[in-house]
């Protein structure tokens, strides 16, 4: 049954292939049978996969196929080769899982799109690049994944081409995370030249015996890995690209900038931990990245007007969470917050899809309202979502994964209580801005009427996401309430030194005490936002409105002015520069070459008068002054 | 006799298809395809014999040679021989030259007879450069591919043809005549093998030249084969030539012709003068870095198509210069496989850009816009090698540039992460492109002609070449594999004597 | 015989040939140019022929009939451009006939 686990890619690619070269003929229902339906397979494919790997574990707890090798110079030998661990199979999971559902959705969201068949052959390239990310099993061919669903994201964010805010957005989009990956791929030169392989397995053992604790070179490697992790993630220096990446439709933003794509730094981190446990100074910038994207980016979140754009900025700050759990060492932590994300955040903008969908593409909040009543099936999984991700207490997956982040952030051997604290800051701020959001578009007066309701095709998945969202968290509980360990004991597999962390330094009574903290830290944060967004929303206003008030408001909305300033420094000074060589000044050095040439040309020729008797004169003179010189020597 | 054979056919096919010309233009293309593709099907019967299926060269690195006594008084001698890497280079000159045919087969409309004529005779004069193992022949067959291609330019190109005409042959022939005095000077300075005057290749290469005066006929060559590559600051004549020669001319152009200035280097440059290759190749890979970046940039400022398109060129065979000088095993290879794919996807976008004028009749950027609506091919299509040309892993330039950047941070750690900048530098030019062209509003609402099946069929030949190599690169590898020992080799070991004889000498 | 008084001759040959460049410098009309050449090339002859009996050797006649013959083509070609010249341009002002220049 592990045999099949190449063709889990290999479904996505040909439903791409078909699409790319058939899409113009083929009526709309066969496209989405093979545009969805190629996942689905995959994703069917990957439940046997699983439910073998489970049930009979490989050898070592993980599954190696190699289908042929790919380049070979000297002893570096990069394979086409798929690698199948714990760790793979939750992301693969995921991938296939949520992106078939987001299909499904997608049949009607884009149904009357004129570009269906391109939509869903973005969708299927991205599906199938991403799931050879996950399955890769050396960092060259994680990297064809990692450029490729690079590629999708450009395409797909560029979707509606004709409107150049897109193609900006897109092109940003591309650039932005394109320097991530230029600063990994200079990761990927240092490590071929000093272990000469790129083989995950090999590389981690030989970082381990060639450079030990402590070396300047696993420094070196871990944090260059960490520049990409960053670009692709959305994390700080190089997050401005997300925000702006919702230009393109929103099962997109579900699929690729809200579940899968965007998590693919932290599985690069976690698929290369080991190099990160060598050098605490890497994991300890993990971890202040972690921790400052999300408080930056929840700043970001509370201000914003789309409700996509709150979606983008709640992304980033949760995949800060995860980059802190990564920094502080809590593997399988990073990996459940991971998976609950995936399930409310692709919910959350599959709702909100919903909802845009239904005001024929509105997307400012304060333009919807009231719309509780209008789509109940939409608001109820949108509630769920927005509980999830602002971790209300014991009834849904996200206060489990959040939970045992924070927990992490004060108590593992990386932590401390500055991390926690700005986790625990960045929890309550995540709680208000979710509500926010909920109170300001579900509630309140109706300034807009629906158009259409949505269908079966859009509702199910919702549905299916939600309950995910809710049970999800309910196979890893803390061990002070029921204490469920089956995710950590299956991520443990993967991570041999994870999962201990967590509890090394607990204290007893300690956890429980956290817990509340987080707990009411979260039902304050829904307090605040009812007391200003609902009760009172004027006494929001006043408090924007002041001098103080309006320049943050102005700060924060514009993602603290990085935009502006990367337009300055970097943006402005090459156009300008390209634009002032536009044409070539090392072709002028040529050109006053040639130039000298016809000057003198001219010179010359004006001697060549035609006057036969010039010629003579001359003639003459030369005559007379060769003899003289003769002569007279 | 094979290899006399190879670079005959299309000499005599070119003469046919001239002298039917006039007659029947349709014919004189069939003619020029048939020439070809004979031709092509000899060297794909050569790599099958002497690389076998799997790519795998036996242990001898030479699989033919011929040689007939031409100028015995100064031991000049028709000598051909082939190895791996002429093999890979002539199929990738009679692959591109079978499209090229293709490519303009609707084009040219005028004077079809002179311009297969040409365009073959072009052909005949890479092959010979790729065969040929004695410096004069190597010289002789350096002029052929020149005249033909500057009457291509002159008499086929766009509006400003005269001055691009002049401008190419003024640089190639200058540069031309450096090495010619190099490869003189090669002659009378060496020992030879005590038979008098010689230029055969191997016997220079048994026995290198050091000194100073290695030093500037070495530099003499550089120039010469710098300014073919092109490698800054001999690049300006570039991106005239492409933007203003017919597509055929484009394509052989950036996919072959620039090749030659890089086989030149292989073959030549660093075998021959190890010791003045050793103390010039930090500065010849500054150059490369430079010519990196500052054709990325200027490529980014472009407003006209092919221009742009030309300027990568410069761009990527930046790298090529950086991974010859960087000498290491990686680069090396790394080099063979650029110098193949940056020819099909340059040849590719050429093509593109060319069958775009055919329809909307210009090349100016800012006059497009939108275009996606209206011809969605194109679109798939120059999506599809702008990103082989920023480097998408999985597509063959990327493996090319990771394995020279690889091969360049062994030697160069600072000058490679510079030479890195150039991925993001590609990702600006190349997306720059799409927006402008294909992307944003419509212009006009004129309806064009989408890609024809020949169009379709000659870029999925593009297309699967790249994916191959982007994949599976590993049988071009393979072919060259002992040629590059054998370089690299000849390039260290004496080094190293001569390091030893100086170092007891003080 | 007497001998040529070598001074007096080659002063003669000397004035002759200024004379015939003074023409050629001066005179626009193309038929006093071939005139005035001929007059150069007849002093040349006549410093050969003089330094030729200087010597007491044959040569410098020699050379002298040698000037003739070309001379006597150089009359032939030159009539002949002239006459071509007056056709084409209706003028013999060699000033006029410039379209030669550069």
């Amino acid at each position: 049954m592990l045999n099949l686990l190449w063709t889990i890619p290999v479904f996505p690619f040909l439903g791409f292939l078909i699409l790319l070269f058939f899409g113009e003929r083929l009526p709309r229902k066969i496209l989405a049978l093979v545009g969805a339906g190629s996942v689905g397979v995959s994703a069917a494919v990957t439940s046997l996969v699983a439910y073998a790997f489970i049930t009979n574990p490989p050898e070592g707890h993980a599954f190696h196929q190699v289908l042929w090798t790919w380049i070979s110079v000297g002893d570096f030998h990069p394979q086409i080769a798929f690698y199948l661990d714990a760790l793979a199979l939750v992301m693969a999971g995921v991938v296939t899982g949520v992106g078939f559902l987001i299909h499904v959705y997608s049949i009607e969201y884009m149904g009357t799109d004129k570009d269906f068949a391109r939509f869903f052959a973005c969708m299927n390239l991205f599906v199938f690049a991403m799931l050879v990310l996950v399955l890769a099993d050396n960092l060259l061919l994680l990297y064809i994944g990692w450029e490729g669903v690079g590629l999708c994201s450009y395409l797909l964010i560029g979707f509606w081409y004709r409107e150049p805010a897109n193609c900006t957005a897109a092109q940003k989009a591309f650039i932005v995370t394109r320097v991530g990956d230029t600063v990994m791929a200079i990761g990927f030169f240092l490590l071929v030249v000093q272990l000469g392989t790129l083989d995950v397995q090999g590389l981690m053992e030989r970082a381990q015996s060639e450079w030990g604790p402590a070396s300047g070179m696993a420094t070196l490697a871990a944090l260059l890995l960490l520049g990409g992790a960053v670009g692709k993630s959305g994390q700080l220096p190089l997050q401005t690209w997300l925000p702006d990446a919702m230009a393109g439709p929103t099962p997109v933003s579900a699929l690729i900038h809200a579940a899968t794509m965007v998590t693919a730094g932290v599985y690069l981190i976690a698929r290369t931990h080991v190099l990160f446990e060598l050098s605490s100074t890497a994991m300890m910038a993990v971890a202040v990245v972690g921790c400052l994207t999300l408080l930056l980016a929840g700043f970001s979140a509370l201000v914003q007007t789309d409700i996509k754009r709150v979606l983008a900025y709640s992304t980033i700050s949760q995949i800060g969470y995860m980059f802190l759990a990564l920094g502080v060492g809590a593997w399988s932590a990073a990996m459940f917050h991971f998976m609950t994300h995936a399930f409310f955040k692709a919910l959350l903008f599959l709702a909100a899809g919903g909802v845009i969908h239904a005001l024929h593409d509105e997307q400012n909040m304060f333009k919807m309202g009231g719309l509780w009543k209008q789509l109940p099936v939409v608001f109820w999984t949108f509630l769920i979502g927005s509980a999830a991700l602002a971790g209300i207490p014991l009834i849904d997956a996200g206060f489990y994964s959040k939970d045992a982040i924070l927990w992490a952030a004060y108590s593992s051997e990386h932590g401390s209580f500055l991390l926690w604290l700005g986790a625990w800051i960045g929890a309550i701020m995540t709680s208000i801005y979710t509500f926010r959001m909920v109170f300001i578009s579900f509630f309140g007066e109706a300034k807009n009427h629906v158009h259409h309701k949505p269908g079966l095709t859009i509702l199910i998945p919702l549905i299916i996401l939600a309950a995910l969202s809710l049970v999800a968290g309910f196979i890893e509980l803390p061990h002070n309430m029921g204490h469920i360990q089956m995710f950590s004991h299956f991520m443990g597999t993967a991570f041999e030194s994870a999962g201990e962390h967590a509890q090394t330094m607990a204290e007893p009574g300690g956890e429980a005490m956290f817990q509340i903290l987080a707990g009411v830290g979260s039902l304050a944060g829904v307090l605040i936002a009812w007391w200003f967004f609902l009760k009172n929303p004027a006494s929001a206003d006043s408090l924007a409105s002041t001098p103080t008030g309006s320049r943050l408001h102005h700060f924060w909305k514009s993602g603290w002015g990085f935009d502006a300033f990367y337009d300055k420094v970097f943006v402005q000074p090459f156009r300008w520069i390209s634009e002032v060589n536009k044409a070539d000044i090392v072709d002028g050095f040529y050109s006053a070459i040639a130039g000298a040439t016809q000057l003198t040309h001219s010179v010359l020729s004006l001697t060549q008068t035609g006057r036969v008797r010039w010629y003579a004169a001359w003639v003459t003179v030369g005559s007379v002054m060769i003899l003289g010189a003769l002569l007279f020597k | 006799m094979t290899l006399v054979l190879l670079v005959f056919i299309p000499l005599a096919g070119g003469l046919i298809a001239g002298w039917m010309g006039g007659k029947d233009s349709t014919a004189c293309r069939w003619i020029s395809l048939g020439a070809l593709g004979l031709d092509a099907l000899l060297a794909l019967g050569l790599a099958f014999h002497y690389l076998g299926g799997s790519g795998n060269p036996g242990d001898s690195r030479w699989f033919i040679e011929w040689s007939q006594p031409w100028i015995p008084q100064f031991g000049i001698s028709f000598h051909f021989a082939m190895d791996g890497l002429s093999l890979v280079m002539v199929l990738l000159t009679l692959f591109l030259g079978l499209i090229g045919v293709g490519a303009s087969w609707t084009e040219i409309q005028e004077r079809v007879g002179f311009f297969h004529f040409n365009f073959l005779w072009i052909l005949s004069g890479v092959l010979g450069v790729f065969l040929a193992m004695d410096l004069f022949l190597f010289f002789f067959f350096w002029e052929v591919m020149l005249v033909p291609m500057y009457l291509l330019i002159r008499i086929w190109g766009h509006e400003n043809r005269r001055y691009a005409a002049v401008k190419f042959f003024l640089f190639t022939q200058a540069s031309g005549l450096l090495m010619l005095i190099s490869i003189v000077a090669l002659a009378l300075l060496h020992p030879g093998n005590g038979q008098g005057v010689t230029f055969d290749y191997n016997v220079f290469l048994q026995n290198p030249l050091h000194g100073p005066a290695a030093k500037w006929i070495m530099l003499g060559f550089f120039v010469a084969f710098a300014t073919k590559l092109p490698a800054f600051p001999f690049h300006p004549w570039l991106a005239d030539a492409h933007t203003e020669a017919p597509t055929a001319g484009s394509i052989i152009l950036a996919g072959i012709l620039l090749k030659t200035g890089a086989y030149g280097m292989l073959r030549f440059i660093l075998p021959l003068f190890p010791t003045a290759v050793h103390e010039f190749s930090t500065t010849a890979m500054i150059l490369g870095v430079i010519g990196i970046l500052y054709a990325a940039i200027l490529a980014f400022a472009q407003d006209d198509m092919k221009r742009l398109v030309a300027y990568t060129s410069v761009s990527h065979m930046g790298f090529v210069l950086l991974g010859i000088f960087a000498g290491t095993d990686f680069a090396l290879k790394g080099v063979v496989i650029q110098m193949i794919c940056h020819g099909l996807s340059a040849g590719a976008q050429f093509m593109l850009v060319g069958a775009l004028y055919e329809r909307i009749h210009t090349r100016d950027m800012r006059k497009m816009g939108g275009l996606w609506d209206a011809i969605p091919g194109f679109g798939v299509a120059t999506m599809f090698f702008a990103m082989a040309s920023l480097g998408l892993p999985g597509l063959g330039n990327f493996v090319a540039e990771f394995m020279i950047l690889v091969g360049s941070f062994q030697v160069a750690p600072k000058l490679t992460i510079l030479a890195t900048l150039g991925l993001i530098a590609a990702t600006l030019y190349s997306l720059r492109l799409i927006r402008r062209a294909f992307h944003g509003p419509r212009q006009d609402e004129k309806a064009y002609p989408d890609l024809t099946l020949r169009e379709r069929a000659l870029n999925g030949a593009f297309a699967l070449g790249l994916i191959w190599l982007g994949v599976y690169p590993q049988p071009a590898i393979n072919a060259v594999t002992p040629t590059l020992k054998s370089i690299q080799s000849s390039a260290a070991t004496p080094m190293a004597e001569h390091n030893a004889i100086s170092g007891e000498s003080q | 015989m007497t001998v040529l008084p070598v001074n007096g001759g080659l002063v003669l040959a000397a004035g002759l040939f200024a004379i015939g460049l003074l023409g050629v410098l001066v005179r626009r009309n193309l038929l006093y140019t071939l005139m005035c050449v001929e007059i150069m090339m007849n002093a040349a002859g006549l410093a050969f022929v003089v330094a030729g009996a200087k010597w007491g050797q044959p040569d410098g006649q020699v050379f002298f009939i040698f000037i003739l013959t070309v001379a006597a083509a150089e009359v032939a070609v030159g009539l002949a451009l002239v006459n071509q010249i007056y056709r084409r341009f209706h003028t013999l002002d060699n000033d006029s006939t410039s379209s030669m220049r550069g």
